[in-house]
């Protein structure tokens, strides 16, 4: 279960960000989860109330978007679709290939409320 | 991945933030923020700077995963009797309880820290820092970091390792690198282990095991061995040879490594500009 541990990371970072802009709430958190990043966005839901009870982020909606596992061949040169386990040229099938995506875990974005100042956008 | 750069914007991500993506803004007034910073980056700050530990004492530190009782321990006893001595080894352990690896290799006269998890299935960075302050790191060439017995968490957590060395037992089954794709495809090295168990195991291929990591893009070497029997084990012992000899090398133009599946991101960020 390291999506707790992941979940706590992401929120210090949420936290810090948020302190930064003087915001009184985060209203959304917005991820983006690869395939092969080994965060399953499932998990990763089930911990958030728990790793953000009592934060700022208490209330906030948790976003997950997941990315399409895409491979570049280094032989062909095309880029297609793959699976997690299967990371081949979807057009010649060799096995050089490089991930163009799919083994992201990022904190894409933030929605924040500040009730001091003007909402603004970034 | 790097959290400045920009690099961790990648083809399947960029187009949610560009002007007018729709990360860009809100529609109910409230701040939009964009940010784009793994979800680790307190963990890869320390892993930066674990890896700056190792590289200011010329030291290669690896990383061993595999899931439980697949051989790592006994592949680090039969790797330091095969030594004797040659080159000077210290060994961080990590396990949920007991001191009983940490003791064996002690028991070899080698330092071993033990990092007890507790209930946390992996080891991360800071907990790899916090062994590094009980071990004294003058005049060693290698750091062992062998993680928890786990098949999952632990490929996601760089602790500042050069190399990640993934075991696969021959008991374990040989299609493993399909079933945890994540995992295998951390590898910088496979090992398959206990290959003196072949001869009264029939469902076991080792070429299946290599397809299967192939098919993961890993163009890793691919290493049978049997710690108990020898056979294969200087093969293991030429690679570590080869690998200490090349980060030497790096070290001396100022370069470092991080393990395999990393360095994508940072490609990905040339091509873009």
């Amino acid at each position: 279960m390291h999506e707790l541990a992941i979940c706590q990371s992401m929120l210090q970072q949420v936290e810090q960000i948020a302190q930064e802009r003087q915001a009184t709430a985060v209203i959304r958190i917005t991820v983006s989860i690869g395939p092969l990043s080994g965060v399953e966005a499932h998990l990763l839901s089930q911990a958030f109330p728990l790793a953000a009870a009592g934060s700022i982020a208490r209330d906030a909606e948790l976003v997950i978007e997941t990315l399409p596992v895409r491979v570049k061949c280094e032989q062909c040169g095309a880029e297609t679709e793959a699976r997690p386990n299967r990371l081949l040229c979807g057009t010649c099938g060799d096995y050089h290939t490089r991930l163009l995506s799919g083994d992201e875990m990022l904190l894409a974005s933030l929605e924040l409320t500040s009730e001091t100042r003007e909402a603004n956008h970034v | 991945m790097c959290d400045t750069c920009g690099c961790n914007i990648t083809h399947g991500n960029e187009h949610l933030i560009k002007p007018g993506g729709k990360l860009s803004r809100t529609g109910t007034g409230n701040e939009a923020v964009t940010v784009l910073q793994n979800l680790l980056s307190e963990n890869d700050h320390a892993a930066k700077h674990n890896r700056e530990h190792f590289d200011r004492h010329g030291i290669l530190a690896i990383n061993l995963m595999s899931s439980p009782g697949s051989g790592k321990t006994a592949l680090l006893e039969a790797t330091l009797d095969a030594l004797d001595g040659a080159l000077n080894i210290a060994v961080v352990e990590g396990d949920l309880e007991t001191e009983n690896d940490a003791e064996r290799i002690r028991a070899r006269g080698v330092p071993a820290v033990q990092i007890s998890t507790g209930s946390a299935c992996h080891l991360d960075a800071h907990m790899v820092h916090d062994a590094l302050h009980h071990l004294s790191l003058d005049g060693l060439d290698i750091v062992f970091i062998e993680n928890v017995g786990n098949l999952v968490c632990p490929a996601s957590f760089d602790l500042g390792q050069h190399h990640n060395v993934t075991l696969l037992s021959v008991t374990e089954g040989d299609d493993k690198p399909a079933k945890y794709p994540v995992m295998f495809r951390a590898a910088d090295l496979m090992l398959l282990t206990k290959t003196d168990l072949l001869k009264v195991l029939d469902d076991f291929d080792l070429a299946k095991a290599e397809a299967c990591l192939r098919k993961l893009a890993n163009p890793a070497p691919v290493i049978p061995l049997s710690a108990r029997q020898g056979d294969g084990l200087n093969h293991w012992l030429d690679w570590l040879q080869q690998q200490l000899a090349a980060h030497r090398q790096r070290l001396d133009t100022g370069e470092t490594r991080r393990p395999a599946i990393q360095p994508d991101g940072i490609r990905l960020h040339a091509q873009h500009g």
